[in-house]
């Protein structure tokens, strides 16, 4: 009896290793562990042992199911794992297959620049100050020290606008944002005209020249002024702040230069070129292998400046600062059309 | 303007590197454009090196490039248009072949009295090629023309590099010495400087020179005029009578009698062509080159000419305004008729030239000419520059008359250029000058203190030191204690009076000491009191909204036209600009959706969908006032749905419900509670059917829809629809947001679904109202997930379905909720006729 328990678990067991998938499994158990198999057959047996043979046999045939239980479970366990494997391997997507396209909205390459530089001012005190863009003569050249005629007005050709009988003060789209010089100096002398308070702004707006439209001139374009009146700001502290500006904008080493400038609006006056940060000031196509990048006109704001408004130039000492978004954008993105900012076309605009 | 190294140097001594010279003028305001060498070595240029001045140029080689003479010129064995020179390079002779149309007067002449001398370019030299169009480089090489062997030559200005002059081959001054090298005889550089409005008195060499001994520390040489005079006086011949002081301060003349009129001094002509103009006579050529040395421009006139118009009477100038209508043929021949603006120079018998702007063609000097009347004189700068600009003629003198030549230099012109003819064209200057000066400026006096420097450039500067600064450039400058007296000198017109004068002057201080060397320092003054900018703030906010949103952000042209706006239907009066750069950008745009609507047509066939919005202003008309500029947004939906997969294929297009979708995610956004939509039918833009307008607290906030079928057809853009909306910004923005956040509920909420159908023409915002207030607090949404039509509901009906949240400050029973949901029925049912769906 004990060796054909033996028998029955040996037979159990090899049977088991070919066993492979689940349906298989569940036949061998039938077989192996069911009602009718040739174990169960030895429990139903038990009953007709002599009755000192029943403890040693019992024994035997409780450790052989225990053995073939256990062996069956980790069997079931196997096929469980192979099977999650095959579906695994079967179930293999190709990922270099494009992803599904997610609209992306994006803003505009000049308004990413132009925040960038406003994000810049802010962070070293110049708050924003808007203001119009159809301008009278007056505050576009007369009150910025532009006397009609004056020759400083060719640097500037002017698109303007149908009105009658304003005689020496037409209408017209603001060249440059220093009307806002006189807006915001106007604004600030107003709270209090007898002790103006200091003023740090930037003043960014849509400037627009009577200029054909090629890949080199536009006649529209931004620009972003910064100004500050005070009653002890130099020239030096207009270096050092274009210097930080500088630095900010287009990275830790960036230097800038100076070079001695005209405009009617300060004096002095001077552009300020930065290193070229394409090629560190080696020289390269984009710098012209010169090495430098003109990015900025600034000065002191002339006195006429701020007597027209209303800061007493005895007293209070300023100095202005302007650049394009556009040309920034340009040089840093190596854009050499600057018809594609308002062409608006996808291909160009996507890859922002 | 161009400015040869070797004129400089009349005028200061120059030790510095070229580009060092360059770095420094440009640094102090004079900005160097280019550098062009003329036979001096060249920087090489190699790219991906640093080159901070655009250059070009040619460098003559030393050895192969030399003076030469020429002894004898011989006819050509075999051609008519050729011939041999008999040269000598200093060295040897040789036989050189040459068509030089200016040898043919000296062919066979035998040996000549006085050698020609000339720039001769020996075998291996290279040299521009005379006979290519541009600048061409090629190497001399040795070859058999007509028989004869040629190896060399005498070059041409263009083959130099001097002008494209090719008409003949140079013929050099006297002094030239036969072997020395070309490069060190006239080899030169010539710097392209930009001169800013307020430095017309560097308009010149002389000017120039004075701002670099000012920044090199050397000392500036002045022309020493050397006056030798003889005949009768000038006073006793001619007058002068001025109408207009304003207009013409001064009016100074000199006389010059039994010049010879020929081509000047190789050495003139040279310089005037580096200085880009064209040498003409001696005479010419001397007002010319006066007016390039010193600054004045100057006039020449045939005196014979003005004393036979003077009729035996003393030859009388006048300078006076343009009668209207009045007529003058000028030096080019044009007969120009003349306005009351207009100045002109005249004598008794009428009009003799544009005053500083052209002279006139009778009394122009001719090859005949022996007797020259010479004009130097100060103009009114703004009235030459309107007639300059009338007239369209741009010329060197109305350029320097138009910024700025100070009155105190028409008498130094006038000697300076007496001198020159009388060296060129071997005249006797008569004695004195008339010199009419019935407005002599004021040149200002400034005062200035340590104080003032340190105040607006942050430097120290002792009174001393700012003296001797401004003495560099002649600035008068008396010390006394702290304050510096800085007298103007009578050179310049870009100084004013008191507090300009002293910016004017401080400006010059900075100039001069470089300010390179000012220090960079951190403003210390106090920080000016904080103003929020709240629409400019919303503004930027609601750009992040939209960008969040899927849209692109597009910025688009002011100037359009009538015609692109026509096609939105938008019509009426507008901003026109006067003088448009085209006339698609004559007016200023009037509508933001139609501009972007021209963008979605441009992109319309390049991408399946598109989505944009713009932000900016449109501009509204008051006539001759300035306009208004109202703050617009516009949105453009178009194209497919769903972006095209591999796997998936939809053809769902963008309709209204995805603009709306949009329109309601910015207002969420932006915090607007309670906005309502209501159907708009007679927007000329719109779909009648498919078009509403946003209302807040009974204000329009925008209209959006489908494009109406008509505008539609007037774009390219394809089948898809179009959507589109505009807003008005300042009132979307100047809506105060409702930022009160509701508490998150802590027990669990109900949720059920019902149904009910009413007829088709109930608009779902009133169920959804209704639902709303029956439901009150304890319906804290309601969300509508599915609209049906058909048979089984009955025609002309509709079922809508919506899904409601209950939810209260406790855990609702089934009982509570369904008495709630049994009024909502009711309600719907007695108010609507609607049935509830089961």
């Amino acid at each position: 009896m004990l060796e054909r328990i033996e028998q029955i678990k040996k037979e159990a067991l090899e049977s088991l290793q070919k066993v492979q998938d689940e349906a298989a499994l569940e036949q061998w158990r039938i077989a192996h562990l069911g009602r009718s198999s040739p174990l169960m057959q030895v429990f139903s047996e038990f009953g007709a042992l002599p009755k000192e043979e029943r403890p040693r046999i019992g024994q035997a045939a409780n450790q052989a199911k225990q053995v073939i239980e256990a062996s069956f479970s980790e069997r079931a366990q196997a096929i469980q794992e192979m099977k999650l494997n095959r579906a695994l391997t079967e179930d293999t997507l190709d990922v270099t297959l494009p992803g599904r396209d997610f609209r992306r909205g994006r803003l505009h390459p000049s308004t990413q620049t132009m925040r960038r530089i406003l994000a810049i001012l802010a962070e070293m005190g110049f708050q924003v100050f808007t203001s119009r863009e159809v301008e009278t003569d007056e505050y576009n050249f007369q009150l910025l020290n532009f006397p009609p005629h004056h020759p400083a007005r060719e640097m500037q050709d002017t698109l303007y606008i149908q009105a009658e009988g304003r005689g020496d003060n037409p209408l017209l789209l603001k060249t440059h944002t220093s009307p806002g010089q006189i807006r915001s100096m106007r604004y600030f002398a107003a709270l209090n005209p007898d002790n103006p308070p200091p003023i740090r702004i930037a003043l960014p707006g849509m400037c627009f020249r009577a200029e054909q439209i090629t890949a080199r001139s536009e006649v529209q374009f931004n620009q972003v002024e910064g100004l500050a009146v005070g009653e002890g700001i130099t020239y030096a502290d207009l270096k050092g702040t274009l210097a930080d500006f500088a630095r900010r904008m287009f990275g830790q080493n960036a230097r800038v230069r100076f070079r001695s400038s005209y405009f009617p609006f300060t004096e002095p006056s001077a552009e300020v070129d930065v290193e070229c940060f394409v090629c560190g000031g080696k020289g390269c196509s984009v710098c012209k292998q010169s090495g430098w990048l003109e990015i900025l006109g600034c000065g002191m704001v002339h006195p006429v400046v701020l007597q027209n408004g209303g800061y007493d130039p005895r007293r209070y000492t300023g100095y202005a600062f302007g650049m394009g978004p556009e040309r920034q954008a340009m040089l840093r993105y190596r854009i050499n059309d600057i018809r594609y900012f308002w062409g608006n076309d996808m291909r160009f605009l996507e890859q922002f | 303007m161009k400015v040869p190294l070797s004129w400089l140097r009349d005028f200061v001594d120059i030790h510095l590197p070229v580009e060092d010279l360059a770095r420094k003028l440009t640094a102090a305001g004079l900005e160097v454009d280019s550098i062009r060498y003329v036979g001096l070595p060249v920087p090489e240029t190699k790219a991906g090196e640093r080159h901070e001045f655009k250059s070009d140029g040619i460098a003559w080689d030393r050895e192969k490039i030399v003076v030469a003479e020429i002894y004898e010129v011989m006819p050509h064995p075999n051609a008519d248009r050729l011939v041999l020179c008999d040269l000598f390079d200093g060295r040897e002779k040789h036989i050189v072949l040459t068509g030089a149309p200016n040898l043919y007067p000296y062919k066979g002449q035998g040996k000549l009295p006085r050698p020609i001398k000339v720039a001769y370019a020996k075998e291996g030299a290279t040299l521009y090629d005379g006979h290519a169009d541009g600048q061409t480089l090629m190497t001399l090489k040795r070859t058999k023309i007509r028989g004869v062997e040629s190896y060399s030559m005498a070059c041409s200005e263009k083959e130099l590099g001097i002008s494209d002059d090719h008409e003949g081959i140079i013929f050099l001054d006297d002094d030239a010495i036969p072997g020395t090298p070309l490069a060190d005889y006239m080899g030169d550089v010539v710097f392209e400087i930009s001169i800013l409005p307020n430095m017309a008195r560097c308009a010149n060499i002389f000017g120039i020179a004075r701002e670099v001994a000012a920044l090199t520390g050397q000392p500036l040489k002045k022309p020493q005029i050397r006056e030798q005079a003889g005949g009768s006086p000038i006073r006793d011949l001619v007058k002068i009578r001025i109408e207009n002081p304003e207009l013409n301060p001064r009016f100074v003349l000199g006389l010059i009698r039994n010049v010879e009129i020929k081509p000047s001094p190789y050495w003139v002509q040279r310089r005037l062509r580096l200085a880009g103009m064209r040498p003409i006579n001696n005479v010419v050529d001397a007002t010319n080159y006066t007016m390039l040395e010193i600054g004045e421009p100057l006039h020449a006139f045939d005196y014979d000419v003005l004393v036979r118009r003077a009729g035996g009477q003393p030859v009388t100038i006048i300078t006076r305004t343009a009668r209207p209508g009045e007529k003058l043929t000028t030096l080019d021949g044009v007969e120009r008729t003349l306005s009351e603006n207009n100045v002109l120079v005249c004598d008794s018998a009428g009009a003799l030239s544009i005053a500083g702007v052209m002279g006139g063609q009778e009394s122009e000097i001719t090859e005949a000419t022996r007797n020259i009347l010479l004009e130097g004189a100060a103009w009114n700068f703004i009235n030459i520059r309107r007639t300059a600009r009338e007239h369209n003629l741009p010329s060197e003198a109305s350029y320097r008359f138009s910024r700025g030549v100070h009155p105190a230099l028409a008498d130094v012109g006038v000697r300076r250029c007496l001198e020159w003819m009388a060296a060129w064209a071997g005249g006797v200057a008569a004695p004195d000058l008339v010199d009419a000066y019935p407005l002599p400026p004021v040149d200002p006096t400034v005062e200035v203190t340590p104080r003032d420097v340190r105040r607006l450039l942050g430097i120290e500067m002792s009174a001393e030191q700012i003296a001797d600064l401004l003495r560099r450039v002649e600035f008068e400058c008396q010390v006394d204690g702290d304050t510096v007296t800085v007298k103007t000198p009578p050179y310049r017109m870009d100084i004013g009076e008191g507090v300009v004068g002293l910016a004017d002057v401080l400006e010059e201080v900075a100039r001069l000491y470089g300010i390179e060397n000012i220090p960079e320092t951190r403003m210390a003054d106090p920080l000016p009191p904080q103003l929020g900018n709240p629409a400019y703030e919303r503004e930027e906010h609601l750009r992040d909204i939209l960008v969040n949103l899927g849209l692109q952000e597009v910025i688009t042209y002011r100037p359009t036209s009538q015609e692109r706006e026509a096609r939105l239907g938008i019509g009426g009066e507008a901003v026109r600009i006067a003088n448009p750069i085209a006339p698609e950008r004559s007016i200023l745009r009037r509508s933001l959706l139609a501009s972007v609507l021209d963008i979605t047509e441009k992109n319309a066939r390049l991408r399946e969908s598109l989505a944009f919005f713009e932000i900016g202003p449109v501009f509204v008309s008051r006539g001759n006032d300035l306009p208004d500029e109202p703050r617009k947004l516009a949105i453009v939906l178009t194209g497919k749905r769903y972006s095209q997969a591999w796997d998936s294929k939809s053809s769902a297009l963008l309709d209204f419900y995805d603009l709306k979708g949009i329109v309601a995610g910015m207002l969420d956004a932006l915090a607007l509670r309670g906005v309502s939509y209501e159907p708009l039918r007679e927007s000329p833009i719109y779909h009648p059917g498919k078009c509403a307008q946003v209302i807040y607290d009974g204000k329009i906030l925008g209209v959006f829809g489908e494009l109406h079928p008509t505008i539609h057809a007037r774009y390219e853009f394809g089948n898809a629809p179009v959507l589109g909306a505009e807003f008005d910004l300042d009132l979307l923005l100047s809506v105060e947001p409702v930022y009160t956040i509701r508490p998150v509920p802590e027990f669990p909420p109900v949720l059920e679904d019902i149904a009910v159908v009413v007829d088709d023409a109930v608009p779902a915002a009133q169920v959804e109202a209704l639902i709303r207030q029956t439901g009150g607090k304890m319906v804290t949404s309601v969300r509508l997930f599915d609209v049906f039509r058909g048979e089984q509901i009955g025609r002309g009906k509709k079922s809508l379905a919506y899904s409601l949240t209950y939810q209260a400050d406790k855990t609702l029973t089934d009982d509570e909720v369904a008495t709630v949901r049994n009024k909502i029925v009711q309600r719907l049912q007695r108010e609507l006729g609607a049935v509830l769906r089961t």
